[in-house]
Protein backbone atom coordinates (compact mmCIF):
# COMPACT_ATOMS: atom_id res chain seq x y z
CA UNK A 1 0.00 0.00 0.00
CA UNK A 2 1.38 3.42 -0.94
CA UNK A 3 -0.11 6.68 0.24
CA UNK A 4 0.69 9.00 -2.65
CA UNK A 5 0.36 11.98 -0.36
CA UNK A 6 3.87 11.17 0.78
CA UNK A 7 5.73 14.37 -0.04
CA UNK A 8 9.21 14.26 -1.51
CA UNK A 9 9.78 17.99 -1.18
CA UNK A 10 10.01 20.66 -3.84
CA UNK A 11 11.45 19.92 -7.27
CA UNK A 12 14.85 21.55 -7.56
CA UNK A 13 16.72 21.68 -10.87
CA UNK A 14 19.97 19.71 -11.09
CA UNK A 15 23.06 20.37 -13.20
CA UNK A 16 22.63 17.18 -15.25
CA UNK A 17 18.90 17.62 -15.97
CA UNK A 18 19.61 18.03 -19.70
CA UNK A 19 21.15 14.56 -19.94
CA UNK A 20 19.25 12.42 -22.46
CA UNK A 21 18.18 9.18 -20.80
CA UNK A 22 15.85 7.70 -23.45
CA UNK A 23 17.54 8.16 -26.81
CA UNK A 24 14.71 6.89 -29.00
CA UNK A 25 12.24 9.43 -27.65
CA UNK A 26 14.79 12.01 -26.45
CA UNK A 27 13.61 12.21 -22.86
CA UNK A 28 15.92 13.93 -20.37
CA UNK A 29 16.77 13.16 -16.79
CA UNK A 30 15.12 16.44 -15.76
CA UNK A 31 11.82 15.46 -17.36
CA UNK A 32 11.84 12.12 -15.54
CA UNK A 33 12.70 13.78 -12.22
CA UNK A 34 9.90 16.29 -12.76
CA UNK A 35 7.39 13.47 -13.44
CA UNK A 36 8.30 11.83 -10.13
CA UNK A 37 7.60 15.12 -8.33
CA UNK A 38 4.26 15.25 -10.19
CA UNK A 39 3.32 11.95 -8.55
CA UNK A 40 4.54 9.25 -10.97
CA UNK A 41 5.96 6.70 -8.57
CA UNK A 42 6.85 3.81 -10.89
CA UNK A 43 8.31 3.13 -14.30
CA UNK A 44 4.93 2.37 -15.86
CA UNK A 45 3.40 5.74 -14.91
CA UNK A 46 6.53 7.65 -15.94
CA UNK A 47 6.67 6.09 -19.35
CA UNK A 48 2.96 6.55 -19.99
CA UNK A 49 3.42 10.23 -19.20
CA UNK A 50 6.71 10.84 -21.03
CA UNK A 51 7.08 8.00 -23.59
CA UNK A 52 10.55 7.03 -22.34
CA UNK A 53 11.09 3.38 -23.30
CA UNK A 54 8.19 3.50 -25.76
CA UNK A 55 10.27 4.09 -28.91
CA UNK A 56 11.83 1.71 -31.39
CA UNK A 57 14.05 -0.09 -28.87
CA UNK A 58 11.17 -0.39 -26.36
CA UNK A 59 13.37 0.55 -23.42
CA UNK A 60 16.06 -2.09 -23.95
CA UNK A 61 18.71 0.61 -23.73
CA UNK A 62 17.31 3.00 -21.12
CA UNK A 63 15.09 0.81 -18.93
CA UNK A 64 17.59 0.45 -16.10
CA UNK A 65 18.63 4.09 -16.23
CA UNK A 66 15.02 5.31 -16.04
CA UNK A 67 14.47 3.04 -13.07
CA UNK A 68 17.51 4.36 -11.23
CA UNK A 69 16.45 7.99 -11.78
CA UNK A 70 12.96 7.28 -10.38
CA UNK A 71 14.34 5.26 -7.46
CA UNK A 72 16.85 8.01 -6.69
CA UNK A 73 14.12 10.63 -6.38
CA UNK A 74 11.81 8.63 -4.12
CA UNK A 75 14.70 7.30 -2.04
CA UNK A 76 14.37 3.61 -2.90
CA UNK A 77 16.91 1.19 -4.28
CA UNK A 78 16.31 0.50 -7.97
CA UNK A 79 15.74 -3.19 -7.20
CA UNK A 80 12.64 -2.22 -5.19
CA UNK A 81 10.91 -0.97 -8.37
CA UNK A 82 9.12 -3.26 -10.80
CA UNK A 83 10.61 -3.49 -14.28
CA UNK A 84 8.68 -2.12 -17.23
CA UNK A 85 6.38 -4.67 -18.84
CA UNK A 86 7.92 -6.28 -21.92
CA UNK A 87 5.39 -6.76 -24.71
CA UNK A 88 5.17 -8.62 -27.99
CA UNK A 89 6.55 -8.45 -30.64
CA UNK A 90 10.13 -9.25 -29.64
CA UNK A 91 11.39 -6.85 -32.27
CA UNK A 92 9.55 -4.36 -34.48
CA UNK A 93 7.71 -6.35 -37.17
CA UNK A 94 5.95 -5.12 -40.29
CA UNK A 95 2.17 -5.36 -40.43
CA UNK A 96 2.12 -7.41 -43.61
CA UNK A 97 4.17 -10.13 -41.92
CA UNK A 98 1.59 -10.46 -39.13
CA UNK A 99 -1.18 -10.31 -41.72
CA UNK A 100 0.21 -13.29 -43.64
CA UNK A 101 -0.74 -15.78 -40.96
CA UNK A 102 -3.78 -16.86 -42.95
CA UNK A 103 -3.61 -17.33 -46.71
CA UNK A 104 -6.37 -18.34 -49.08
CA UNK A 105 -5.43 -21.62 -50.69
CA UNK B 1 -8.22 13.63 6.95
CA UNK B 2 -9.18 10.07 7.85
CA UNK B 3 -12.84 10.87 7.30
CA UNK B 4 -12.89 12.52 3.88
CA UNK B 5 -16.06 13.98 2.40
CA UNK B 6 -15.81 11.50 -0.46
CA UNK B 7 -13.98 8.20 -1.08
CA UNK B 8 -13.62 7.11 -4.71
CA UNK B 9 -12.90 3.46 -5.49
CA UNK B 10 -10.81 3.12 -8.66
CA UNK B 11 -8.24 5.47 -10.19
CA UNK B 12 -9.17 5.04 -13.84
CA UNK B 13 -9.97 8.08 -15.93
CA UNK B 14 -13.51 8.06 -14.48
CA UNK B 15 -12.39 7.97 -10.84
CA UNK B 16 -9.64 10.54 -11.41
CA UNK B 17 -11.92 12.94 -13.32
CA UNK B 18 -14.50 12.66 -10.53
CA UNK B 19 -11.83 13.29 -7.88
CA UNK B 20 -10.64 16.38 -9.74
CA UNK B 21 -14.16 17.80 -10.08
CA UNK B 22 -14.95 17.17 -6.41
CA UNK B 23 -11.68 18.74 -5.25
CA UNK B 24 -12.48 21.82 -7.33
CA UNK B 25 -15.53 22.26 -5.07
CA UNK B 26 -13.28 22.26 -2.01
CA UNK B 27 -14.35 18.81 -0.84
CA UNK B 28 -11.81 16.45 0.72
CA UNK B 29 -11.34 13.35 -1.42
CA UNK B 30 -9.47 10.04 -1.07
CA UNK B 31 -9.04 7.67 -4.03
CA UNK B 32 -8.44 3.98 -3.28
CA UNK B 33 -6.82 2.03 -6.10
CA UNK B 34 -6.23 -1.74 -6.06
CA UNK B 35 -3.26 -1.75 -8.42
CA UNK B 36 0.14 -0.31 -7.45
CA UNK B 37 -0.15 1.69 -10.70
CA UNK B 38 -2.54 4.62 -11.25
CA UNK B 39 -4.96 4.12 -14.15
CA UNK B 40 -3.65 0.69 -15.16
CA UNK B 41 -7.10 -0.60 -16.22
CA UNK B 42 -8.93 0.17 -19.45
CA UNK B 43 -8.10 3.85 -19.04
CA UNK B 44 -4.45 3.44 -20.06
CA UNK B 45 -5.13 0.69 -22.58
CA UNK B 46 -7.80 2.12 -24.85
CA UNK B 47 -7.83 3.37 -28.42
CA UNK B 48 -8.30 7.05 -27.59
CA UNK B 49 -11.47 7.58 -29.62
CA UNK B 50 -13.38 10.75 -28.67
CA UNK B 51 -16.47 10.33 -30.78
CA UNK B 52 -20.15 11.11 -30.82
CA UNK B 53 -21.03 9.20 -33.99
CA UNK B 54 -22.27 5.68 -33.46
CA UNK B 55 -23.27 6.32 -29.84
CA UNK B 56 -26.43 4.96 -28.25
CA UNK B 57 -29.23 7.59 -28.12
CA UNK B 58 -29.00 7.76 -24.32
CA UNK B 59 -25.26 8.32 -24.36
CA UNK B 60 -25.03 10.72 -27.31
CA UNK B 61 -25.97 13.88 -25.34
CA UNK B 62 -23.06 13.17 -22.96
CA UNK B 63 -20.60 12.84 -25.83
CA UNK B 64 -21.94 15.97 -27.57
CA UNK B 65 -21.67 17.97 -24.37
CA UNK B 66 -18.13 16.80 -23.64
CA UNK B 67 -16.95 17.57 -27.17
CA UNK B 68 -18.56 20.98 -27.26
CA UNK B 69 -17.70 22.14 -23.77
CA UNK B 70 -14.94 20.12 -22.15
CA UNK B 71 -12.45 18.44 -24.51
CA UNK B 72 -11.33 21.61 -26.34
CA UNK B 73 -10.08 23.27 -23.14
CA UNK B 74 -9.02 20.17 -21.23
CA UNK B 75 -5.25 20.40 -21.78
CA UNK B 76 -5.23 23.99 -20.51
CA UNK B 77 -7.52 23.25 -17.62
CA UNK B 78 -5.47 20.28 -16.39
CA UNK B 79 -2.06 21.71 -17.23
CA UNK B 80 -1.01 18.66 -19.31
CA UNK B 81 -1.30 18.22 -23.08
CA UNK B 82 -3.82 15.39 -23.55
CA UNK B 83 -3.26 15.50 -27.35
CA UNK B 84 -6.88 16.19 -28.19
CA UNK B 85 -7.30 16.30 -31.97
CA UNK B 86 -10.70 17.17 -33.43
CA UNK B 87 -10.40 16.28 -37.12
CA UNK B 88 -13.43 14.06 -37.58
CA UNK B 89 -14.40 10.40 -37.66
CA UNK B 90 -14.65 8.28 -40.80
CA UNK B 91 -16.52 5.01 -40.45
CA UNK B 92 -15.84 2.98 -43.55
CA UNK B 93 -17.85 0.49 -45.55
CA UNK B 94 -16.99 -1.83 -48.44
CA UNK B 95 -20.30 -3.53 -49.21
CA UNK B 96 -23.98 -2.66 -49.47
CA UNK B 97 -24.54 -4.32 -46.08
CA UNK B 98 -21.83 -2.14 -44.56
CA UNK B 99 -23.35 1.01 -46.03
CA UNK B 100 -26.76 0.00 -44.65
CA UNK B 101 -25.26 -0.27 -41.17
CA UNK B 102 -23.68 3.17 -41.55
CA UNK B 103 -26.92 4.71 -42.83
CA UNK B 104 -28.68 3.35 -39.75
CA UNK B 105 -26.15 5.06 -37.49
CA UNK B 106 -26.46 8.33 -39.39
CA UNK B 107 -30.25 8.18 -39.13
CA UNK B 108 -30.18 7.53 -35.39
CA UNK B 109 -27.52 10.14 -34.58
CA UNK B 110 -28.80 12.95 -36.83
CA UNK B 111 -32.26 12.56 -35.23
CA UNK B 112 -30.52 13.99 -32.14
CA UNK B 113 -28.99 16.86 -34.13
CA UNK B 114 -25.50 15.47 -34.53
CA UNK B 115 -23.80 16.87 -37.61
CA UNK B 116 -23.06 13.62 -39.42
CA UNK B 117 -23.70 12.33 -42.94
CA UNK B 118 -22.99 9.62 -45.50
CA UNK B 119 -20.24 10.39 -48.00
CA UNK B 120 -19.14 8.52 -51.13
CA UNK B 121 -15.73 7.03 -51.89
CA UNK B 122 -14.56 10.16 -53.68
CA UNK B 123 -15.28 12.47 -50.78
CA UNK B 124 -13.82 9.97 -48.31
CA UNK B 125 -10.62 9.88 -50.41
CA UNK B 126 -10.44 13.66 -50.28
CA UNK B 127 -10.58 13.51 -46.49
CA UNK B 128 -8.15 10.60 -46.27
CA UNK B 129 -6.12 9.87 -49.43
CA UNK B 130 -4.76 6.55 -48.18
CA UNK B 131 -8.05 4.64 -48.38
CA UNK B 132 -8.21 1.40 -50.36
CA UNK B 133 -10.23 1.52 -53.56
CA UNK B 134 -12.42 -1.21 -52.12
CA UNK B 135 -14.07 1.37 -49.86
CA UNK B 136 -17.53 2.22 -51.18
CA UNK B 137 -18.51 4.95 -48.78
CA UNK B 138 -18.38 6.14 -45.19
CA UNK B 139 -20.19 7.98 -42.48
CA UNK B 140 -18.52 11.28 -41.63
CA UNK B 141 -18.73 13.30 -38.43
CA UNK B 142 -16.44 16.32 -38.60
CA UNK B 143 -16.55 17.15 -34.88
CA UNK B 144 -15.32 13.76 -33.65
CA UNK B 145 -11.68 13.08 -32.88
CA UNK B 146 -9.20 11.41 -30.57
CA UNK B 147 -6.95 12.07 -27.57
CA UNK B 148 -4.21 10.29 -25.65
CA UNK B 149 -5.82 8.18 -22.93
CA UNK B 150 -2.67 7.59 -20.88
CA UNK B 151 -2.03 11.33 -20.72
CA UNK B 152 -5.67 12.20 -19.98
CA UNK B 153 -5.83 9.67 -17.12
CA UNK B 154 -2.58 10.93 -15.60
CA UNK B 155 -3.47 14.58 -16.28
CA UNK B 156 -6.59 14.22 -14.10
CA UNK B 157 -4.48 12.43 -11.48
CA UNK B 158 -1.85 15.19 -11.45
CA UNK B 159 -4.44 17.97 -11.33
CA UNK B 160 -6.44 16.22 -8.58
CA UNK B 161 -3.30 15.68 -6.55
CA UNK B 162 -2.39 19.35 -6.88
CA UNK B 163 -5.82 20.19 -5.43
CA UNK B 164 -5.06 17.99 -2.43
CA UNK B 165 -6.72 14.70 -3.36
CA UNK B 166 -5.18 11.79 -1.48
CA UNK B 167 -4.44 8.75 -3.66
CA UNK B 168 -3.67 5.41 -2.02
CA UNK B 169 -2.53 2.65 -4.38
CA UNK B 170 -2.40 -1.07 -3.60
CA UNK B 171 -5.72 -1.06 -1.70
CA UNK B 172 -8.09 -3.88 -2.60
CA UNK B 173 -11.65 -2.82 -1.74
CA UNK B 174 -13.84 -5.82 -0.96
CA UNK B 175 -17.11 -4.62 0.54
CA UNK B 176 -19.15 -1.55 1.39
CA UNK B 177 -20.99 -1.21 4.68
CA UNK B 178 -24.16 0.56 5.71
CA UNK B 179 -24.41 2.53 8.94
CA UNK B 180 -27.86 3.70 10.02
CA UNK B 181 -29.32 3.39 6.55
CA UNK B 182 -26.45 5.07 4.74
CA UNK B 183 -23.49 3.54 2.89
CA UNK B 184 -20.63 4.97 4.93
CA UNK B 185 -17.75 2.50 5.09
CA UNK B 186 -15.31 0.87 2.72
CA UNK B 187 -13.66 -2.38 3.82
CA UNK B 188 -10.45 -3.66 2.23
CA UNK B 189 -8.89 -7.10 1.84
CA UNK B 190 -6.35 -6.40 4.61
CA UNK B 191 -9.14 -5.57 7.08
CA UNK B 192 -8.82 -1.78 7.03
CA UNK B 193 -12.07 0.20 7.24
CA UNK B 194 -12.36 3.68 5.71
CA UNK B 195 -15.23 6.06 6.56
CA UNK B 196 -16.57 8.77 4.28
CA UNK B 197 -19.58 11.04 3.84
CA UNK B 198 -20.14 9.72 0.30
CA UNK B 199 -18.67 6.75 -1.59
CA UNK B 200 -18.17 6.64 -5.36
CA UNK B 201 -17.66 3.23 -6.98
CA UNK B 202 -15.73 3.61 -10.26
CA UNK B 203 -13.88 0.29 -10.35
CA UNK B 204 -14.76 -0.85 -13.88
CA UNK B 205 -15.96 -4.45 -14.12
CA UNK B 206 -14.93 -5.10 -10.53
CA UNK B 207 -17.56 -2.61 -9.40
CA UNK B 208 -20.00 -5.50 -9.80
CA UNK B 209 -18.47 -7.50 -6.97
CA UNK B 210 -18.07 -4.47 -4.70
CA UNK B 211 -21.68 -3.37 -5.28
CA UNK B 212 -23.02 -6.87 -4.68
CA UNK B 213 -22.01 -6.41 -1.03
CA UNK B 214 -24.87 -3.92 -0.72
CA UNK B 215 -27.38 -5.79 -2.84
CA UNK B 216 -26.83 -4.11 -6.20
CA UNK B 217 -26.19 -6.26 -9.26
CA UNK B 218 -25.29 -4.74 -12.62
CA UNK B 219 -25.39 -7.24 -15.48
CA UNK B 220 -22.03 -6.78 -17.12
CA UNK B 221 -19.41 -9.10 -18.46
CA UNK B 222 -15.72 -8.69 -19.16
CA UNK B 223 -14.25 -8.54 -22.65
CA UNK B 224 -10.53 -8.55 -23.35
CA UNK B 225 -9.79 -6.20 -26.25
CA UNK B 226 -6.41 -5.89 -27.97
CA UNK B 227 -4.45 -2.97 -29.41
CA UNK B 228 -1.28 -2.42 -31.42
CA UNK B 229 1.01 0.55 -31.89
CA UNK B 230 3.37 1.13 -34.79
CA UNK B 231 6.68 2.88 -35.13
CA UNK B 232 6.63 6.62 -35.74
CA UNK B 233 5.57 7.67 -39.24
CA UNK B 234 5.37 11.08 -40.94
CA UNK B 235 1.96 12.77 -40.49
CA UNK B 236 -0.48 10.92 -42.80
CA UNK B 237 -3.97 11.43 -41.47
CA UNK B 238 -5.64 13.13 -38.55
CA UNK B 239 -9.08 11.49 -38.47
CA UNK B 240 -10.34 8.83 -36.10
CA UNK B 241 -11.11 5.75 -38.21
CA UNK B 242 -13.52 2.90 -37.82
CA UNK B 243 -15.46 0.44 -39.93
CA UNK B 244 -19.07 -0.63 -40.24
CA UNK B 245 -18.04 -4.13 -39.12
CA UNK B 246 -16.03 -2.75 -36.17
CA UNK B 247 -13.18 -5.10 -37.14
CA UNK B 248 -10.64 -2.37 -36.42
CA UNK B 249 -10.44 1.28 -35.40
CA UNK B 250 -7.63 3.71 -34.72
CA UNK B 251 -5.74 6.90 -35.44
CA UNK B 252 -2.29 8.38 -35.89
CA UNK B 253 -1.10 9.90 -32.64
CA UNK B 254 0.58 13.26 -32.21
CA UNK B 255 3.86 11.38 -31.83
CA UNK B 256 3.45 9.85 -35.30
CA UNK B 257 2.76 6.27 -34.30
CA UNK B 258 -0.52 4.65 -35.33
CA UNK B 259 -2.65 3.20 -32.54
CA UNK B 260 -5.14 0.57 -33.68
CA UNK B 261 -7.53 -1.71 -31.88
CA UNK B 262 -9.27 -4.71 -33.34
CA UNK B 263 -11.60 -7.57 -32.59
CA UNK B 264 -10.88 -11.20 -33.53
CA UNK B 265 -14.17 -12.62 -32.31
CA UNK B 266 -13.09 -14.58 -29.23
CA UNK B 267 -12.98 -11.66 -26.78
CA UNK B 268 -15.55 -13.06 -24.32
CA UNK B 269 -13.49 -16.24 -23.90
CA UNK B 270 -10.28 -14.71 -22.54
CA UNK B 271 -8.93 -16.08 -19.26
CA UNK B 272 -10.22 -14.05 -16.32
CA UNK B 273 -7.61 -11.91 -14.65
CA UNK B 274 -5.05 -12.35 -17.41
CA UNK B 275 -4.38 -9.17 -19.40
CA UNK B 276 -2.31 -10.73 -22.15
CA UNK B 277 -2.67 -10.44 -25.89
CA UNK B 278 -3.75 -13.56 -27.73
CA UNK B 279 -1.84 -15.34 -30.47
CA UNK B 280 -4.44 -14.34 -33.07
CA UNK B 281 -5.34 -10.74 -32.21
CA UNK B 282 -2.48 -8.83 -33.81
CA UNK B 283 -2.66 -10.77 -37.06
CA UNK B 284 -6.39 -10.31 -37.34
CA UNK B 285 -6.14 -6.57 -36.69
CA UNK B 286 -3.32 -6.21 -39.26
CA UNK B 287 -5.37 -7.97 -41.93
CA UNK B 288 -8.32 -5.68 -41.24
CA UNK B 289 -6.15 -2.54 -41.40
CA UNK B 290 -4.35 -3.52 -44.60
CA UNK B 291 -7.73 -4.26 -46.19
CA UNK B 292 -8.65 -0.58 -45.79
CA UNK B 293 -5.20 1.06 -45.77
CA UNK B 294 -2.80 -0.92 -47.95
CA UNK B 295 -0.26 1.92 -47.66
CA UNK B 296 0.35 1.03 -44.03
CA UNK B 297 1.45 -2.57 -44.61
CA UNK B 298 5.17 -1.93 -44.22
CA UNK B 299 4.86 0.00 -40.98
CA UNK B 300 6.42 -1.88 -38.09
CA UNK B 301 4.49 -2.79 -34.98
CA UNK B 302 6.51 -2.02 -31.86
CA UNK B 303 4.12 -3.13 -29.11
CA UNK B 304 0.82 -4.84 -28.53
CA UNK B 305 -1.34 -4.95 -25.40
CA UNK B 306 -4.74 -5.95 -24.10
CA UNK B 307 -7.26 -4.38 -21.74
CA UNK B 308 -10.53 -5.42 -20.10
CA UNK B 309 -13.72 -3.61 -20.74
CA UNK B 310 -16.85 -3.71 -18.62
CA UNK B 311 -19.56 -4.60 -21.13
CA UNK B 312 -23.07 -3.90 -19.86
CA UNK B 313 -26.12 -5.91 -20.97
CA UNK B 314 -27.45 -2.89 -22.88
CA UNK B 315 -23.99 -1.39 -23.64
CA UNK B 316 -24.57 1.88 -21.79
CA UNK B 317 -23.22 2.79 -18.35
CA UNK B 318 -24.64 3.07 -14.86
CA UNK B 319 -24.31 6.64 -13.55
CA UNK B 320 -26.44 7.34 -10.49
CA UNK B 321 -26.87 7.78 -6.78
CA UNK B 322 -27.91 4.18 -6.19
CA UNK B 323 -28.40 4.27 -2.40
CA UNK B 324 -28.03 6.93 0.29
CA UNK B 325 -24.30 7.63 0.48
CA UNK B 326 -23.46 5.68 -2.68
CA UNK B 327 -22.68 7.02 -6.17
CA UNK B 328 -21.99 4.56 -9.00
CA UNK B 329 -20.09 5.09 -12.28
CA UNK B 330 -19.30 1.90 -14.19
CA UNK B 331 -20.29 -0.39 -17.08
CA UNK B 332 -18.91 1.99 -19.73
CA UNK B 333 -18.97 -0.88 -22.22
CA UNK B 334 -15.85 0.05 -24.19
CA UNK B 335 -16.64 3.69 -24.89
CA UNK B 336 -16.11 5.47 -21.58
CA UNK B 337 -12.96 7.38 -22.48
CA UNK B 338 -14.59 9.83 -24.89
CA UNK B 339 -17.22 10.83 -22.34
CA UNK B 340 -14.93 10.72 -19.28
CA UNK B 341 -14.64 14.53 -18.83
CA UNK B 342 -18.43 14.93 -18.61
CA UNK B 343 -18.91 11.76 -16.57
CA UNK B 344 -16.39 13.18 -14.08
CA UNK B 345 -18.54 16.31 -13.82
CA UNK B 346 -21.80 14.35 -13.48
CA UNK B 347 -20.47 11.93 -10.85
CA UNK B 348 -19.06 14.86 -8.86
CA UNK B 349 -22.45 16.59 -9.02
CA UNK B 350 -24.22 13.41 -7.91
CA UNK B 351 -21.73 12.81 -5.09
CA UNK B 352 -21.98 16.41 -3.92
CA UNK B 353 -25.79 16.23 -3.93
CA UNK B 354 -26.19 18.84 -6.66
CA UNK B 355 -28.49 19.08 -9.66
CA UNK B 356 -26.75 17.38 -12.61
CA UNK B 357 -25.77 19.35 -15.73
CA UNK B 358 -27.34 16.67 -17.95
CA UNK B 359 -30.19 14.26 -17.41
CA UNK B 360 -28.82 10.93 -16.16
CA UNK B 361 -32.12 9.15 -15.58
CA UNK B 362 -31.38 6.66 -18.39
CA UNK B 363 -28.39 5.30 -16.46
CA UNK B 364 -30.02 3.83 -13.35
CA UNK B 365 -29.26 0.22 -12.44
CA UNK B 366 -32.94 -0.60 -11.88
CA UNK B 367 -33.51 -0.45 -15.65
CA UNK B 368 -32.64 -4.14 -15.95
CA UNK B 369 -35.78 -6.25 -15.81
CA UNK B 370 -36.14 -10.01 -16.06
CA UNK B 371 -37.51 -11.37 -19.34
CA UNK B 372 -40.62 -12.80 -17.76
C1 LIG C 1 -8.74 -2.01 -25.78
C2 LIG C 1 -9.73 -0.97 -25.40
C3 LIG C 1 -10.04 0.05 -26.31
C4 LIG C 1 -10.95 1.05 -25.97
N1 LIG C 1 -11.15 2.08 -26.86
C5 LIG C 1 -11.92 3.13 -26.49
C6 LIG C 1 -12.07 4.26 -27.34
O1 LIG C 1 -11.48 4.32 -28.42
N2 LIG C 1 -12.88 5.28 -26.93
C7 LIG C 1 -13.53 5.25 -25.74
O2 LIG C 1 -14.26 6.19 -25.43
N3 LIG C 1 -13.36 4.21 -24.88
C8 LIG C 1 -12.57 3.16 -25.23
N4 LIG C 1 -12.41 2.09 -24.36
C9 LIG C 1 -13.13 2.10 -23.08
C10 LIG C 1 -12.46 2.96 -22.02
O3 LIG C 1 -11.10 2.62 -21.89
C11 LIG C 1 -13.17 2.74 -20.68
O4 LIG C 1 -14.56 2.88 -20.83
C12 LIG C 1 -12.70 3.73 -19.64
O5 LIG C 1 -11.30 3.75 -19.53
C13 LIG C 1 -13.32 3.36 -18.31
O6 LIG C 1 -12.66 4.00 -17.28
P1 LIG C 1 -12.87 3.52 -15.80
O7 LIG C 1 -12.15 4.50 -14.95
O8 LIG C 1 -14.31 3.27 -15.56
O9 LIG C 1 -12.23 2.06 -15.77
P2 LIG C 1 -10.74 1.53 -15.50
O10 LIG C 1 -9.72 2.34 -16.20
O11 LIG C 1 -10.75 0.07 -15.76
O12 LIG C 1 -10.53 1.83 -13.96
C14 LIG C 1 -11.06 1.07 -12.93
C15 LIG C 1 -10.04 1.08 -11.81
O13 LIG C 1 -10.59 0.47 -10.66
C16 LIG C 1 -9.58 -0.27 -10.05
N5 LIG C 1 -10.19 -1.32 -9.21
C17 LIG C 1 -10.79 -2.46 -9.62
N6 LIG C 1 -11.19 -3.19 -8.57
C18 LIG C 1 -10.84 -2.50 -7.46
C19 LIG C 1 -10.96 -2.76 -6.06
N7 LIG C 1 -11.53 -3.89 -5.62
N8 LIG C 1 -10.48 -1.85 -5.19
C20 LIG C 1 -9.88 -0.70 -5.65
N9 LIG C 1 -9.73 -0.42 -6.95
C21 LIG C 1 -10.21 -1.30 -7.86
C22 LIG C 1 -8.81 -0.87 -11.22
O14 LIG C 1 -7.53 -1.34 -10.83
C23 LIG C 1 -8.79 0.29 -12.18
O15 LIG C 1 -7.65 1.11 -12.01
C24 LIG C 1 -11.57 1.03 -24.69
C25 LIG C 1 -11.26 0.02 -23.78
C26 LIG C 1 -10.35 -0.98 -24.11
C27 LIG C 1 -10.03 -2.04 -23.10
Amino acid sequence: MTDRQYIIGEFSPASDDDLIICRCEEITKGEIRRAVFDGMFNICEVRRLLRCGMGLCQGLTCGRLVKSVIAGEIGLSATALEDATARAPMRPTEMFIFAKEVTDE
Amino acid sequence: MNNPDVIIIGSGVIGNATAYNLAKRGLSVTVLEKSPIIGDGGSSRNGGGVRQSGRHPAELPLAMYAIKNLWPGLSDELGTDVEYCQKGNLRLGKTKEHLDILKGLVKSNTAQNLDMRMIDYKEAREICPYLSEEVKGASWCATDGHANPMLATLAYYKAARRLGVRFITGVDVVTLRKIRGRIAQVCTADGTVYNAGQIVVAAGYESRKILSSVGIDIPMSQLLMECIVTEEAPPMFEQMLGTAMADFYGHQSKHGSFVFGGAHGFEPFATAGDVQTSSIGTSSTCRAIIGYFPALQHLKIVRTWAGWLDDCADHIPVIENALPGLTVGCAFSGHGFGISPVVGVLLAELAAGEQTTLDVSAFKHDRFKAKI
